[in-house]
C-alpha cells in the first residue's frame, strides 16, 4: 500500500504554544480518512501544514512523495477547504471558473450538478451568501476539483441536517466514481463514521490513536448492572470510567471481549454495550495513555495486506 | 449510514445482512449480491468496508466472484446458513429463555405449557419459510 501523505516526527511552535508535538502518520492512497480531535487540539494547523499553507517547525510532510510547501506540482494535485474559506469579491460562477484553470482534472459537469444538490445560485455574489451556502460552495469545489487528494477542514459550517446528507451522499458517490485519498475533520463524528476507513485522533497537538475505523468499534464496552457483578467482571481489566448509583454500577471496559467473556457477563445479569466510534473519541481524546497501546489497534493498520 | 448500529464492526453487519438475506431467500442462489459501491451508497459507508463485508462471505464460500461482473450467491448457501442457525437457535434462543424464566421462578413443567399456548395462538407452519 502506498501512502499519500506521510508525516513524520511532525511539530509546531507558534511562540509558547506547541500546536503540533512529535505527530507522526501515514495516510493510504485511496482511503478515507477522519481527523479528530477537540477544538484547538491541532487538527487545522496539521491540515494546513499537509496544504503548503504552513511551515512546521521540525520534522517531514511528504505528500505524494514531496514536500508541499511552494510546491507547485503537489498543490495542483490536492485542494483543500477550510471552515470559513474567504474568496475575493467574487460571484459564485467566478469562484468556479477560478478553481478551473488551477485543479487539472476539474470537471464543469460535476460543478454544474453540485450546484444544482446544494441548491446554489450560480450567479449570487458570494459574500451575499448565508454561511451554509459558502460552505456548500467549498464543498462543490473540493469535489469538482476531482484532485487526487481532498482535504476538508469542517467543511459544513452552518450547513443544515439536509444539506450535510446531501454532502455525504455526493462525497461517497463522487469517491466511488473516482477513488482519491480524503482526510475529513470533523467534529460530527456520528453523523461522519460510516465514512471512514481510517481514524487519526488528536489531542492536545499529539497523536492518541490511528486505527481503522472498525478495529475501533467493538474496542471498548460499557458493562452495566449491580455493583458486585461489575466488579467481578471487570477485575484485572484495563477500565476508562466506572460510575456508581446505589446498587448499580457501570464501567467502560477496554479491550475487545470474546464470546466467553459476552457470557460471563450475561449470567452475571450485566447489560454490555460497545462503545460507538464517537464514544471511544471523547474516552481516548481523555486517556491517551491506555488508547494508544490497545493490543488490537495495529500501529500503523492501513499497511496490512488484506483489503 | 444507515440502519446499521455504530458499536459493532461495520464490516462484520453487512456481512450479517447479506447472511440474513441469502437464509431468508431474499438473494437466491445464483443471484447476484450487491457491489461494494452499492452497498456503500445503500448503507451511506465507506466502499472499502463494504468490500470487507462481502469478501468474508466469498472468503466462507457463501458467495462466488465471478470476474468482471461480480459477487453470485453460491449454490448450497442458504441450506449452510440455515443449518448454522439451527445449530445457534438453542443458545440465541432457549438458554436466555431459561435463564429468565428461572428467574421469575417458572419451572420447566410451566414452560413448555407457555409455549405450547403461544404456538396455539400463533400458528406457526412448521415448514414455515425454511423450505429449502
Amino acid at each position: 500500500m502506498t501512502a499519500a501523505i506521510s508525516v513524520t516526527g511532525l511539530s509546531c511552535q507558534y511562540r509558547d504554544h506547541l500546536a503540533l508535538d512529535d505527530v507522526s502518520f501515514d495516510v493510504q492512497a485511496g482511503s478515507i480518512t477522519g481527523l479528530l480531535g477537540r477544538n484547538g487540539a491541532g487538527k487545522t494547523t496539521l491540515l494546513r501544514i499537509l496544504a503548503g499553507q504552513e511551515f512546521p517547525s521540525a520534522g517531514r510532510v511528504l505528500v505524494h512523495g514531496a514536500p508541499p510547501a511552494e510546491n507547485e506540482d503537489v498543490l495542483r494535485r490536492l485542494v483543500f477547504v477550510r471552515e470559513d474559506q474567504a474568496y475575493p469579491d467574487f460571484k459564485v460562477r467566478h469562484a468556479l471558473r477560478v478553481a478551473s484553470w488551477f485543479y487539472p482534472n476539474w470537471s464543469p459537469a460535476r460543478a454544474d450538478a453540485l450546484l444544482a444538490d446544494f441548491e446554489l445560485p450560480a450567479g449570487r455574489a458570494i459574500k451575499k451568501l448565508s454561511r451554509g451556502m459558502r460552505s456548500a460552495l467549498g464543498i462543490v469545489i473540493a469535489l469538482a476539483a476531482q484532485a487526487e487528494i481532498t482535504l476538508f477542514d469542517e467543511p459544513y459550517a452552518g450547513l443544515d441536517a439536509v444539506a450535510r446528507q446531501v454532502f455525504y451522499d455526493r462525497l461517497l458517490a463522487d469517491y466511488a466514481e473516482r477513488p482519491r485519498t480524503i482526510l475529513l475533520s470533523t467534529h460530527l463524528i456520528d453523523e461522519a463514521a460510516g465514512l471512514l476507513e481510517g481514524v487519526i485522533v488528536i489531542d492536545r497537538g499529539r497523536v492518541v490513536v490511528k486505527a481503522s475505523a472498525d478495529d475501533l468499534r467493538g474496542l471498548a464496552t460499557t458493562v452495566s448492572g449491580p455493583v458486585l457483578s461489575v466488579d467481578d467482571f471487570t477485575a484485572g481489566r484495563d477500565i476508562w470510567d466506572r460510575r456508581q448509583v446505589a446498587s448499580q454500577a457501570s464501567a467502560v471496559v477496554v479491550g475487545p471481549l470474546d464470546e466467553a467473556a459476552w457470557a460471563r457477563a450475561k449470567s452475571l445479569r450485566l447489560d454490555l454495550a460497545p462503545l460507538t466510534l464517537q464514544q471511544l473519541v471523547v474516552h481516548a481524546a481523555a486517556h491517551p495513555a491506555s488508547a494508544a497501546p490497545a493490543p488490537t489497534v495495529p500501529v500503523n493498520p492501513w499497511e496490512r495486506t488484506s483489503a | 449510514m444507515t440502519g446499521l448500529d455504530e458499536g459493532t464492526p461495520l464490516f462484520a453487519q453487512i456481512a450479517e445482512r447479506l447472511a440474513e438475506e441469502i437464509a431468508d431467500g431474499g438473494l437466491a442462489e445464483g443471484e447476484r449480491v450487491p457491489s461494494m459501491n452499492e452497498l456503500a451508497a445503500f448503507y451511506r459507508i465507506n466502499p472499502a468496508t463494504a468490500a470487507k463485508g462481502i469478501n468474508l462471505l466469498a472468503d466462507d464460500g457463501l458467495l462466488d466472484k465471478r470476474r468482471g461482473i461480480g459477487m453470485f450467491v453460491a449454490d448450497g448457501a442458504r441450506r449452510r446458513l440455515l443449518a448454522q442457525r439451527r445449530e445457534r437457535f438453542a443458545g440465541r434462543y432457549i438458554e436466555p429463555l431459561l435463564t429468565e424464566a428461572a428467574r421469575l421462578g417458572i419451572g420447566p413443567d410451566d414452560l413448555v405449557a407457555l409455549v405450547a399456548e403461544a404456538a396455539r395462538a400463533v400458528p406457526l407452519d412448521a415448514s414455515g419459510g425454511v423450505t429449502v
